[in-house]
């Protein structure tokens, strides 16, 4: 079965469908990336920025440029955290949510998340580096990225799974 | 430490300032409780988080311009943050979220109550009231003092300093009334414009704490040390302020939207506009004043419906 299309106009008053609740899964996974996103920036703030004090709240180099998109994409993540949540929880109770479909889009999310802080605040903008006063700052870059793009598989394999299993269950429900 | 404050005297000052405190808390709560209980006494219920809402916000103004948090001002820049935070951000949001235009419409005599209406109506109102206009004046009012010496002025000159409160608990009200009020708003813009201007006003808060820490020492009477913490105060206080608008925001969202049938309900803008659009004419044209209690009855039966046949 298939994400519906047929959207239809609330406020109408129509009846419900006697059908059982179709699970919209391109929804699940948009609404799930918005967490994943959200996630993996409170544990970059939090475990980064505030518990190991890696990286801080501003540094001397940081250019007029980069503070401003940091600041964008700072306020930015707590509304798509707030309303990814509440979307959730929109798809829950009309019992339209996919589980796998958004488990994947919540991987995709953090992975998404990571290799963007990764290549465009740290290397592009040079808002901040992970870490002031090592050696080799390019260990700390791979390690980052490389675990950004994990993420970002791992996501990407359940998203795939989870249209492989729904293809195969509406072909066996058709036969 | 030097001060500067010396408009500020003590002793009969004080006693002053604290009757004000319980002025202001108790004059605006009195009233609602009568408009509450008149409401309640017709027959309509009104919920106690709102009134309990009221009370807060003006709990809030009250410490933001109590003698301790003036005391608290005069040591340095932190006592300002936490004032303006408060008078700014937190009392509007405690405050809107009361629904004090929704009450005041429900207990005015039928004659004024066409006037509030005509007024709410007015284009006037609606530019003024646009999520983008609100967000200037609020955050703008911002800029302007710390990037300006409007920010020395107001700590040597008394009637300055209370003008700025002022601004910043008005335009407080009608940035946080446009962007999550709850009370009746015709032409109110849609959920996508409201969210990405709430991202802009949050982005331009957060870019001027951060200038300001940058930039510290700032005013020659404090310390750098000080502006910096007083930075930080304002960038994680703004954090703080944004989130629960935000929530608040889209509480509304998913309290309105209506579930009835799987597909039903789906934020997309069309959807969104038309059934906005409709919500609106019934506004416009009068006939029916919102109550949330209603809608939210019907939502409950609609689900039940919902659950019954599926």
């Amino acid at each position: 079965m298939d994400a519906p299309s047929d959207r239809t106009n609330p406020g109408h008053g129509q009846p419900a469908p006697a059908s059982a609740p179709r699970p919209q899964r391109g929804r699940s996974v948009l609404v799930a990336f918005g967490i994943g996103v959200g996630i993996m920036a409170a544990i970059d703030e939090i475990v980064f920025h505030q518990i190991l004090g890696w990286h801080h709240f501003y540094d001397r180099s940081t250019p007029q440029i980069g503070l401003l998109s940091d600041g964008l994409l700072h306020t930015a993540e707590i509304v798509v955290i707030v309303a990814a949540l509440f979307a959730l929880g929109d798809l829950r109770r009309r019992r339209a949510l996919a589980p796998m479909s958004a488990w994947g889009g919540f991987f995709l999310g953090l992975g998404a998340f990571q290799l963007f802080d990764g290549i465009v605040d740290h290397k592009l903008l040079r808002v901040h580096q992970i870490r002031y006063g090592v050696d080799d700052l390019l260990a700390y870059d791979l390690a980052w990225n490389t675990a950004g793009a994990v993420l970002l598989l791992i996501g990407a394999a359940l998203v795939w799974r989870a249209r492989a299993d729904s293809t195969r269950s509406s072909a066996s429900h058709n036969r | 430490m030097p001060l500067t404050h010396d408009v500020h005297a003590s002793g009969d000052a004080d006693i002053a300032g604290w009757l004000l405190v319980a002025l202001v808390v108790l004059v605006p709560s009195i009233a609602y409780c009568r408009a509450v209980r008149s409401r309640r006494v017709a027959g309509r219920n009104w919920s106690r988080l709102r009134t309990a809402g009221f009370v807060i916000g003006f709990v809030l103004v009250a410490a933001a311009v109590s003698p301790a948090m003036h005391a608290l001002a005069r040591r340095g820049p932190r006592g300002h943050v936490i004032q303006h935070l408060l008078l700014g951000m937190f009392a509007p949001l405690a405050l809107v979220l009361a629904a004090p235009i929704t009450l005041l419409l429900a207990v005015l005599p039928v004659a004024c109550r066409g006037t509030v209406r005509r007024l709410l109506r007015s284009r006037v109102l609606h530019g003024l009231a646009h999520p983008a206009t609100a967000a200037v004046l609020d955050v703008g009012g911002l800029y302007l003092l710390h990037l300006t010496p409007l920010y020395a002025i107001t700590t040597t000159n008394a009637l300055a300093h209370h003008v700025v409160n002022l601004h910043f608990l008005l335009a407080g009200c009608v940035f946080t009334w446009s962007i999550a009020g709850p009370d009746p708003a015709p032409r109110r813009p849609t959920i996508t414009t409201r969210a990405l201007v709430l991202v802009a006003a949050g982005a331009a808060h957060a870019y001027l704490a951060k200038l300001l820490y940058a930039r510290a020492p700032g005013p020659p009477s404090h310390g750098p040390d000080q502006v910096r913490a007083a930075a930080q105060l304002m960038y994680y206080g703004g954090d703080l302020a944004e989130l629960a608008l935000a929530v608040a925001l889209f509480a509304i969202w998913y309290r309105r939207t209506p579930v009835s049938g799987d597909a039903a309900g789906y934020p997309d803008s069309a959807t969104e506009w038309a059934w906005r659009r409709r919500r609106c004419g019934r506004w416009c044209t009068g006939v029916r004043t919102r109550s949330g209690s209603r809608r939210r009855t019907s939502h409950a039966s609609s689900i039940r419906t919902t659950r019954s046949s599926a």
